[in-house]
């Protein structure tokens, strides 16, 4: 008997039955739809995760400074000390020293309230120095953004990101030009930053206001030339662990420090993205593993069904078997029967898996990206179920003797 | 004349159950030439069932030869018995064992499909078979849209499909009425005066009685062999 005929014999007993052979093949299309599922979730959220990281700038290393340690031996956490300072970034920006840094922001933070006539609204102020909108990837929606000479004259001017305008200037003209009151100063808005949308580390990357550094020391009465941050770029992605090198070769020479004691922490993009990926990694394998245990368990259901299948067909069998069918034949229809179960189950999971990837999206705010691979390893592995829980129930229908089985009631 | 299409000599067939042993067969010889129509008869237990499994190469003999068409069919694998069943031999069974979900002709080529015939000539030759029987116009009806007669007339075409040696039918009118019996006693009576080689088993002997012979078996063993002279 040909495998057209088998295939021709294993589709009219899987038709005939339709009930029966739908609910086999719902184990297995659940546990097929949700591995493409979780799989796809898994996937979306590292895309997600390298796209935000991504859009803080490109080939990006952030310097903060270290812990403090206070003349009782007291140590802060990372970030408590004021280590780094204006210096220390205009090394970092020498190119004798650093030569794989492109540019260099140092960045001194702060928050402060901002106020337009009535309305007034608080933010984290942002001061810099020019070459920070490229270092941050950064555009401008509206007018410019400040200048050298503006730095260094410590220039009344404030650049807006997207939302601290709108919340500021709720008239529809243009925010550009306008003045905006900082703890007492007046302030020109001379651009607005473009909606980045993403938000790292908490605070939105829209909702702030850039000015120059030296404004920035000046409205808040500082007098160090100490930075929170510098944010460095390197010349390419290829050379960001070089400059890593340098910068920390540099500024361990600078402070006069060993690598031990280090007051200082240079993390890259890199560093970040791989966090959120093992983290997003051990989601997946959670959730897929779950996915892959109710796969065995639609499995298990193939086997149950075909046996159950096997016992309820045992006249069929024993028939069959007295008009010419050998051992083989018997054997070889049950597993097509099964592998056939198995794959439509899987088919049917892609396409529910599919739908899912269109509908969940909408529904928990969460990309979804398919992959072909995925999609293909999961129906191999249906197929296999199929054929690998068919085996013993379809061993067991060719051992039936024919008189046995053709005398059953 | 050529060699007996059935040749039975000596067989015995002992059942095992635990340390328990049942002879059913006690060393029967017989033969059936071409074209007789045998009925087998005896009350229940007295082997006929077994001896209708051994015939059907259902079963092998625990001792003796059964040549079956000149071929010795008594020490076969599973796989070369299935392959002599589809050759040489039609089944009509008491419960006609149709499948439910096939229409009639794919019923009757079920041999066919394990002969491995092509689909074309399958589907012509249980037509043909389907209007032997003079159910011609119910090719495409499932089993549970026929009567029971009419269900083993389709068993009847089954068995005919494949021109085998020899047609045997077990108890094929105990499930029927008395005008399905005469129905289906007609056909056979027809096969065998088209030149079949029937062994009917039963244990009525108004259907024994439209044999040619019948063979008494009582006990494990053929007790008579009488020609029927009557038709």
């Amino acid at each position: 008997m040909s495998w057209a005929e088998t295939f021709r014999t294993a589709l009219d007993a899987v038709r005939s039955h339709r009930l029966r052979s739908a609910l086999t093949m719902l184990g297995i299309v659940i546990g097929i739809s949700s591995v493409i599922l979780t799989v796809g979730l898994g996937q979306g959220a590292q895309d997600q995760v390298k796209k935000q990281i991504s859009a803080l700038g490109s080939n990006l290393l952030i310097v903060s400074p270290g812990s403090s340690t206070s003349s009782s031996g007291v140590r802060g956490g990372f970030g408590s000390s004021t280590t780094l300072t204006l210096r220390d970034a205009e090394g970092i920006g020498d190119p004798a020293a650093v030569p794989d840094a492109a540019r260099v922001a140092p960045v001194s933070s702060g928050s402060s309230s901002l106020t337009v006539g009535e309305t007034n609204w608080t933010t984290s102020i942002v001061g810099t120095t020019t070459s920070w909108l490229g270092v941050r990837a950064r555009t401008l929606a509206q007018g410019r953004f400040f200048t050298g000479a503006e730095v260094t004259s410590a220039a009344d001017v404030v650049v807006l990101g997207a939302d601290t305008a709108a919340e500021l200037f709720t008239t529809p003209e243009s925010p550009v030009g306008q003045s905006v009151s900082v703890d007492g100063a007046q302030l020109t808005v001379i651009g607005v930053l473009a909606a980045s949308g993403s938000s790292s580390t908490g605070s939105s990357e829209d909702d702030q206001a850039v000015m120059p550094i030296s404004t920035q020391k000046r409205l808040t009465g500082s007098t160090t030339s100490s930075v929170n941050t510098i944010y460095v770029e390197a010349t390419s992605a290829d050379t960001l662990s070089a400059a890593y090198q340098e910068i920390d070769a540099l500024l361990l020479n600078a402070h006069g420090v060993s690598s031990a004691n280090a007051d200082f922490n240079i993390s890259s993009q890199e560093s970040l993205v791989e966090t959120a990926n093992s983290t997003n990694k051990t989601l997946t394998v959670l959730l897929g593993g779950i996915a892959a245990i109710s796969l065995l368990v639609g499995g298990i259901g193939v086997m149950n069904i075909m046996l159950v299948s096997v016992t309820e067909r045992i006249r069929e069998i024993g028939l069959r078997k007295a008009l010419g069918a050998t051992p083989s034949v018997i054997r070889r229809q049950f597993l097509v029967e099964a592998s056939m179960l198995g794959l439509a189950g899987g088919v049917i999971g892609v396409l529910i898996g599919y739908a899912g990837s269109f509908v969940l999206p909408s529904l928990i705010d969460q990309p979804v990206s398919l992959s072909a691979i995925a999609t293909c390893a999961a129906l191999g592995t249906s197929l296999a179920l199929g054929i690998g829980f068919g085996v013993y129930p379809a061993s067991r229908a060719a051992r039936l003797t024919p008189i046995d089985a053709l005398r059953s009631e | 004349m050529s060699a007996p299409v059935v040749h039975v000599s000596g067989v015995r067939k002992t059942y095992r159950s635990g340390s328990i042993e049942f002879e059913a067969l006690c060393g029967i010889d017989m033969t059936i030439d071409e074209g007789e129509y045998v009925a087998v008869v005896g009350p229940s237990g007295s082997g006929k069932s077994t001896l209708m499994n051994l015939l059907g190469c259902l079963d092998i003999p625990t001792e003796g030869t059964y040549l079956l068409g000149g071929e010795d069919v008594s020490t076969m694998s599973e796989a070369q018995l299935a392959e002599v069943r589809n050759r040489r031999i039609g089944f009509v069974f008491q419960q006609f064992h149709l499948l439910a979900y096939l229409p009639a002709w794919r019923n009757v080529e079920l041999p066919l499909l394990y002969a491995g015939l092509p689909r074309a000539e399958r589907r012509e030759r249980a037509v043909a078979a389907l209007e032997r029987v003079g159910l011609g116009d119910r090719v495409r009806n499932r089993p549970g849209e026929l009567s029971g007669g009419q269900q083993q007339r389709v068993a009847v075409a089954r068995a005919l499909v494949t021109e085998p040696d020899i047609i045997l039918a077990d108890e094929p009118t105990g499930n029927l009425d008395s005008a399905s019996t005469a129905a289906v006693l007609a056909l056979l009576d027809e096969l065998h005066d088209a030149g079949r080689t029937i062994v009917l088993i039963t244990h009525e002997h108004e259907v024994a009685a439209r044999a040619s012979r019948n063979l008494v078996i009582r006990d494990g063993l053929i007790t008579d062999d009488v020609l029927v002279g009557a038709r």
